[in-house]
């Protein structure tokens, strides 16, 4: 066993005991200690991305300091090690998100690389003029420019179900938008930018109903939500590391192994090939196939431990207690007089997307700064959502399970500032 | 607070809520449209000139209290100026955004401009007052094409 895989997560988060200790927590976080503009930090861009605990900062100096070495090369005891340590976090992800096989699991750069992956893999081959591909109005935009960027090569179509005002999906609409022409649907499991979380399971049946294979953008849904992609029965899923409490630089591509083994690969290069000839080249078996190149060691690493590090917390405890977040941020900032949440789902996770009458979004986000409380303001790469909406922008407060009562009170103290800066 | 109240100084709150010239002129000589991808901002600037100067100028557009003020105060500032002189401003304008010249008297001919004096301490700002200026400079090039703060 390398020691990366003993990665120790503090005793104290060890016995299940009922709620989520947050204090705790944010010890586990060291980034979160330090003050911004003379005032305690407080980080609500999560969605952006996520902070990093102390086990994972710690897992990749360790590989650096002990064990960097490159991986499935060398015969020497450093390769070896880096190599099982790579692989090792490989099982982790499926474990984490319960796919039936380590091999269905590639590694990627993030969410963004895993839908151009399939896009340009599974989209090359099995997309054709005159087809289909469906998605909906809640978009991140990097599932929906892969895939313009398919329709366009190939005179394919991009079909996009529509959401009501609460930000939820339309599901009979999106029933209806698959056709015989439908070749896949590429949809969010939670929304970016109104937090909506989707009727996954349904999305699903309906589209395998029609022979249809689905893929999940999970980027937001992973640091949330326990994932099982075999109850999903999702084709594709994918996230990204530094959403997930990992590295940046990292993310999966979850694919059933008969999609994956069918598929062409989608850059070519060392580790990707069995045998090369100037006449021939054999493809090397998944994942491989798909991880040309050497990979980024250190993030797989690092985002194992962070997967260790949410287990460890444990889904039910993150649910809840993020849950419990929601609420009383949903609450707290509806008496902002002027404020409108931008995302009213009925299922919806921790993420506040708002704007206040009469003050750009802009304006907002640079004052909280001086407050020292980071949120995102802008059109959250989603614009055909804030065209929705009719704004051109929101400011979004994405709440973790490290995020305080507390911290929601100052975001709405700060919010009274802005309101005062403006005088309104 | 200080800092917040440098750079949202009452005139420009003001001229945000209440943009001047905030309308389109009907056939202008020249316009352009100016694109902040970053947060959205979008202005279009109207340009008129006779004998060389700036006879009328106008915008329309959705931005931030930094870039509504800064267009609002810009059309205000340039009626009347011959290009050489736009040109001066905008440049003296620009160095007022990016470089701390408070105390200093190369400002006093910048008149209301120098309310913009403490963007220069928030740098993701600096674009938003600029975008105006941008515009109004494509503009009266006869730019057609959208200008990008990118
Ligand atoms: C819903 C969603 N999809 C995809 C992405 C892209 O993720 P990444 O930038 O990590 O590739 C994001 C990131 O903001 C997202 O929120």
């Amino acid at each position: 066993m390398s020691s990366v895989q003993n990665m120790a997560v503090p005793a104290r988060l060890k016995p299940p005991s009922s709620a989520l200790d947050v204090n705790a927590v944010r010890g586990d976080f060291p980034l979160l200690r330090q003050r911004v503009h003379g005032r305690p930090l407080v980080y609500l861009d999560n969605a952006a991305t996520s902070q990093k605990p102390q086990a994972v900062i710690e897992a990749m100096k360790r590989f650096y300091t002990e064990e960097c070495s490159n991986v499935h090369r060398g015969v020497h005891e450093l390769s070896e090690r880096a190599t099982r340590a790579y692989e090792a976090a490989r099982e982790k992800v499926r474990a984490f998100i319960n796919a039936r096989e380590a091999r269905e699991i590639i590694f990627v750069r993030g969410t963004t690389e895993a839908i151009n992956l399939v896009a340009q893999s599974y989209g090359r081959t099995q997309v054709k003029a005159g087809d289909e591909i469906l998605i909906t109005a809640m978009e991140h935009h990097s599932n929906i420019v892969p895939w313009q960027i398919l329709c366009q090569e190939k005179g394919a179509c991009l079909r996009v179900a529509p959401i009501n005002d609460a930000g939820e999906l339309l599901l009979d609409e999106f029933e209806k938008l698959l056709t015989s022409r439908t070749r896949l649907v590429a949809a969010t499991h939670v929304s970016n930018a109104l937090g909506t979380i989707n009727p996954v399971q349904q999305i699903v049946e309906k589209a395998h109903q029609r022979n249809v294979p689905v893929l999940l953008d999970g980027a937001q849904a992973a640091p949330h939500l326990r994932i099982d992609v075999q109850t999903l029965d999702c084709d594709f899923y994918t996230f990204s590391g530094h959403k997930t409490f990992g590295p940046t630089g990292i993310g999966v591509l979850y694919g059933k192994a008969q999609w994956l083994e069918a598929m062409p690969p989608y850059q070519g290069g060392g580790e990707m090939i069995s045998s090369v000839t100037f006449e021939k080249t054999t493809y090397n078996v998944i994942p491989h196939k798909f991880e040309a190149g050497t990979p980024n060691i250190a993030g797989t690493i690092g985002l194992g431990v962070a997967l260790d590090y949410l287990n460890q917390i444990g889904f039910e405890r993150i649910v809840a207690y993020e849950h419990e977040l929601l609420l009383y941020g949903t609450e707290a900032l509806s008496q902002v007089p002027g404020l409108q949440l931008i995302g009213t789902a009925k299922e919806k996770a921790a993420i506040l997307s708002f704007v206040l009458e009469g003050i750009h979004p802009h304006d907002v986000g640079t004052i909280l700064d001086r407050e020292g409380i980071a949120v995102r303001t802008g059109h959250h790469c989603a614009q055909p959502v804030m065209d929705r909406f009719g704004v051109s922008a929101t400011s979004r407060a994405s709440l973790v399970f490290y995020n305080t009562r507390e911290e929601i009170d100052a975001l709405v103290a700060g919010l009274h500032k802005v309101r005062e800066v403006f005088g309104t | 607070m200080n800092e917040l109240r440098e750079l949202y100084q009452e005139l420009i709150i003001d001229h945000s809520k209440r943009p001047r010239n905030f309308h389109p002129l009907p056939d202008p000589e020249h316009r352009a449209d100016g694109y902040n991808p970053l947060c959205g901002d979008k202005v279009t600037v109207y340009l008129n000139t006779e004998d060389g100067r700036v006879q009328d100028i106008s915008f329309q557009g959705s931005g931030c209290a930094i870039s509504t003020a800064s267009a609002s105060i810009m059309t205000e500032t340039l009626k009347g100026r011959s290009r050489d002189e736009v040109a001066a401003i905008f440049k003296k304008f620009h160095r007022l955004l990016t470089q701390d010249e408070t105390g200093t008297d190369s400002n006093t001919e910048l008149g209301k401009l120098v309310v913009f004096s403490g963007v220069h301490e928030f740098p993701l700002r600096v674009k938003c007052a600029s975008l105006p200026w941008h515009t109004m400079n494509a503009a009266l090039e006869r730019k057609s094409k959208t200008i990008s703060t990118e």
